[in-house]
């Protein structure tokens, strides 16, 4: 009971005092952060002009707002952390953040957040730094609109973009992360909504969550990343609307589910990728209304996968549409609308009148003998598709789309 | 002089009516493959199929079939102060600009209209080129042959061989091979078929996103760069060059 009063007390002392403004810059109260923060107290407000402050690693303990007018930039000499925040209810907007140091024990980060609840950062830049922004333990933080460029060229010390470990209900909206090793990574991170992020060219993966459920990512578009997007060892996920294009390469894949179950992929774009989406172990998941286009292998699916439905999803111009290990029985496709069937529709109900059987025989001769690839088109194996599909002998029996659609769906 | 001859040969080939059925065939199967598919990409996969079989094909038997109805305007030619050399170049040109006019005509025009992209130009482009070897190829089959028969006849076994037969030996010899790394011996297959370099021309636009999930990484190297286009070329280049030299020396030494 004691230190819930004394709690009480402490917030009614902070709410009596009038929040102060802190000025700091050349000519202004105080010449450095350090200085400034050590004099703040909480609630505070600390406003930082424009002008290139190298402190070292700054740690916030308060929870104060730090305020960037014009962009003042942070300079961590290519060897300290450059912020650390570790009191909550701390905002940080409008800085410019650079040359971050990095280390091999520790992970030095732009700005790094631990143990801290509702921490605010927004609209900073951050070039250059081994983690972009680093979260641990914390919940309810609220990452939005942050450009986090990292240096690709420091390869083994490259870390993530926005990093989030162990954190829950964290809002992650509207930034632009490029050259990291993953763009967004998320571990053991919980109930939060990933929206509208730009993430392009990371050297790993775009998008990267393991043991992270009950996630919503929403119009996020992920381009020309390194090996595309992992998904893994997660539940209730929720990903609409997202874009996932230009994973190009042998392991790269728009989307990698492993492990992934009782989620809803809706309405998502997938354009040019080697593999747009590859699933392996995943189960009960919903693909629904997605657009497959120009993709070498649109969709892989593991025998090991069940209970996934694929429906209203149109594929598109991809060289293969579907290739599985196994039979696929327990899975099922309904009403898609794939480009390759040859369809008619006597009753003008939209729906084809043939059932349409999506893995082709030269899929299958290409997941055995890869350097079949190059046939690819060839007239021979257009015949010997269309003979496969008459007769099917080696494509698997179940696997089929009983009621294709004959156009297009409007997505 | 050789233009001259060159002129003629084309003049008499369009006041015939099969170049002229040729590209209404090509214009109409074009048009209609863009207008059903719906897309754009759709039409050109159609396409593809289309002008690897079909241009082949006319080429070889076109080609052929007007050698030996020329006959008597070669000899008549043969008999004057020219070159066979000459003689019979003019002859292959003609033959081969007005299959290409019509081919322009035919599906250049659709893929204008319908699809100019560079997978569409590429297609515009490797159909041109095809036209080119497979002349080069039917009058070479033709010196060779004693009459119209054999020489139609070898063209039409021609065709089936480097059109599907030689697909089915590639796929024949991955599948006994299969425990091997393969990418030279399919890279070598596929350079000994002027239509599957021309086809492996189009997949290098129209599927760069599979052939960059290739695992190999020779293949990668060589299809993710510049080096596979230019590779591909100078192949196809030396299957027009090879044909043709070989059809001209016949030529001289043969006795009409």
């Amino acid at each position: 009971m004691r230190p819930l009063l004394l709690n009480t007390l402490l917030c009614l002392a902070a709410v009596s005092m009038p929040a102060a403004e802190l000025h700091v810059g050349p000519a202004r109260d105080y010449g450095t952060i350090r200085a400034a923060l050590a004099a703040a107290r909480a609630g505070d407000a600390i406003i930082v002009h424009r002008g290139v402050y190298r402190e070292g690693n700054l740690v916030v303990d308060k929870s104060v707002s730090l305020v960037g007018l014009d962009h003042p930039r942070l300079d961590g000499g290519a060897t300290d952390e450059v912020l650390t925040i570790t009191a909550s209810q701390v905002s940080v907007r409008g800085f410019d953040i650079a040359h971050g140091g990095s280390g091999s024990l520790n992970d030095f980060a732009g700005i790094k957040v631990a143990n801290a609840h509702h921490v605010t950062l927004e609209h900073n830049r951050i070039f250059d730094c081994s983690f972009g922004i680093h979260f641990s333990k914390s919940r309810a933080g609220v990452i939005r609109d942050n450009e986090i460029h990292g240096a690709p060229g420091r390869n083994e010390s490259n870390g993530n973009g926005i990093h989030a470990w162990s954190c829950e209900r964290l809002e992650i909206t509207g930034n632009r992360v490029s050259g990291h090793r993953d763009g967004i990574y998320l571990e053991f991170t919980t109930d939060s909504a990933i929206a509208r992020n730009r993430v392009t060219g990371n050297l790993r993966y775009g998008l990267h969550f393991m043991f992270s459920h009950r996630n919503v990512y929403r119009e996020n578009s992920f381009l020309r990343n390194g090996a595309g997007v992992a998904v893994m060892y997660s539940h209730e996920v929720q990903m609409e609307a997202n874009h996932f294009s230009r994973s190009w390469g042998s392991a790269a894949y728009g989307l990698l589910l492993k492990d992934l179950s009782d989620s809803r992929i809706v309405g998502n774009t997938f354009e040019c990728n080697s593999t747009a989406v590859s699933m392996q172990n995943s189960n009960r998941m919903r693909f629904e209304r997605n657009l497959f286009r120009e993709n070498g292998w649109a969709l892989q699916v593991q025998s090991s996968c069940d209970d996934n439905v694929f429906s209203g999803n149109n594929f598109i111009g991809n060289s293969f549409d579907l290739t599985t290990n196994g039979q696929l029985e327990l899975n099922r496709f309904d009403g898609n609308y794939w480009d390759k069937a040859e369809a008619y529709d006597l009753n003008r109900d939209g729906i084809g009148d043939l059932s349409y059987r999506p893995v082709s025989l030269f899929a299958m001769l290409v997941e055995r003998i890869p350097s079949a690839l190059l046939l690819l088109r060839s007239p021979l194996v257009h015949f010997l598709d269309r003979a496969e599909r008459m007769i099917p002998s080696l494509t698997p029996d179940h696997l089929i789309d009983a009621k294709p659609a004959m156009r297009p769906h409007s997505l | 002089m050789m233009v001259r001859i060159v002129r003629y040969v084309v003049g008499d080939i369009l006041r015939g009516r099969i170049v002229l059925g040729y590209t209404g065939f090509l214009l109409v199967a074009a048009l209609g493959l863009f207008n059903l598919g719906g897309d754009a990409t759709k039409g050109l996969i159609g396409l593809l199929s289309l002008v690897l079989l079909v241009v082949p094909l006319v080429s070889l038997v076109f080609s052929t079939v007007h050698f030996y109805n020329a006959h008597e305007f070669i000899e008549l030619l043969a008999a004057q102060p020219l070159r066979r050399s000459t003689l019979l170049l003019a002859q292959i040109c003609g033959v081969a600009l007005a299959l290409a006019a019509a081919l322009l005509l035919g599906i250049g025009l659709p893929i204008l209209l319908y699809a100019p992209t560079a997978t569409g130009l590429t297609l515009l482009a490797v159909s041109l080129v095809l036209t080119f070897v497979f002349t080069a190829l039917a009058f070479l089959a033709a010196v060779l042959a004693r009459d119209k028969a054999r020489g139609v006849g070898a063209a039409l076994l021609l065709w089936f061989y480097f059109a599907l037969l030689h697909d089915g030996l590639t796929l024949y010899a991955l599948f006994l091979l299969e425990d091997f790394p393969l990418e030279g011996v399919s890279l070598g297959l596929l350079s000994l078929n002027p239509i599957d370099l021309a086809r492996v021309l189009v997949l290098l636009q129209m599927d760069v996103s599979a052939l960059m999930g290739y695992t190999g990484a020779m293949m990668k190297d060589l299809l993710g760069t510049g080096t596979g286009m230019a590779y591909a070329m100078v192949v196809l280049a030396g299957w027009m060059a090879v044909p043709l030299a070989s059809a001209v020396w016949v030529f001289r030494r043969k006795d009409l």
